[in-house]
């Protein structure tokens, strides 16, 4: 009972810094590796909130795929190295504001709606299983299902004819 | 057992740190990922959400979000790749082409 509340706080301040220090790190490849650790505590949330399938998912293919593909994308380009130069003064200043605002608006919301407080109830046995995941997929969600398929072809596809050089002008660079 | 809010107010941090990341940094590549921290938070959310309400369908909803997420950073990374092949940069303050 208690336990399980201070695993959440240690994990919350660890995705928070893990977030914060992907944003204000000067090197790309921290900037992955930070995100890599708060998408790590995050698919522990989902085990915490009785969802193994999409933590596994979250693992795989967030963590591990996606975040291999930034690496490599950074890697290629050498944009560790990449210095970004001074911009206008006022940007910054407004981003934090307009962020701030964005925030307190989330804590009008969490504080003045009564049922977002209910306390998570212990799930039946099998919530969030993958045969019960699988059996809804495959049944109700069966449509967007085979669409998502199409749509990873599409982008697959997309992602090829960008990069690939243009053999009739020579690779123009 | 954790009330909902608490991951409601964790999740809506995690999105504001992705937008201020999209507001203060210039690297695209770094903004691409702090789009990646929002798309997360909102996963969280909808898992708690899916949590509460006994209902599996935010899970599901959640593995398509996954997918989708997957397709886009495939073709917004191909994007960079090119854009930095043509101008070997990719702060986005030098996109400027079609301001005319």
């Amino acid at each position: 009972m208690n336990g399980e509340l201070i695993l959440f706080f240690v994990l919350a301040i660890v995705a928070i810094s893990a977030a914060l220090g992907m944003l204000f790190s000067r090197n790309a490849v921290y900037s992955a590796l930070f995100l890599i650790l708060n998408f790590a505590t995050v698919a522990v949330f989902f085990l915490l909130l009785g969802a193994p399938f999409i933590a596994m998912a979250q693992v795989t293919v967030y963590a591990g795929a996606i975040m291999v593909l930034f690496l490599f994308v950074i890697m290629l380009l050498g944009a560790e190295q990449i210095q970004h130069q001074a911009r206008r003064g006022w940007q910054r200043p407004l981003a934090m504001l307009l962020t701030l605002v964005l925030l307190a608006e989330s804590a009008y919301l969490i504080f003045t709606r009564s049922d977002v407080l209910t306390v998570l109830q212990p799930a039946a046995a099998d919530y969030g299983s993958p045969q019960s995941i699988g059996m809804l997929l495959f049944s109700e969600y069966l449509l967007p299902f085979e669409v998502t398929s199409i749509l990873l072809l599409a982008a697959m596809v997309g992602a090829i004819v960008l990069v690939k050089e243009d053999k009739k002008s020579g690779g123009q660079k | 057992m954790i009330p909902v809010s608490y991951y409601f107010a964790l999740s809506a941090i995690l999105f504001s740190l992705g937008a201020l990341g999209v507001l203060i940094r210039r690297n695209a590549i770094i903004i691409f990922m702090s789009v990646e921290l929002m798309l997360n938070a909102a996963n969280l959310l909808f898992v708690a959400f899916a949590r509460a309400n006994e209902a599996l369908s935010g899970q599901v909803f959640v593995f398509f979000v996954i997918a989708v997420a997957a397709a886009e950073v495939a073709v917004g990374l191909a994007l960079i790749v090119v854009i930095f092949r043509n101008r070997q940069s990719i702060d986005i303050d030098e996109m400027s082409n079609l301001k005319g």
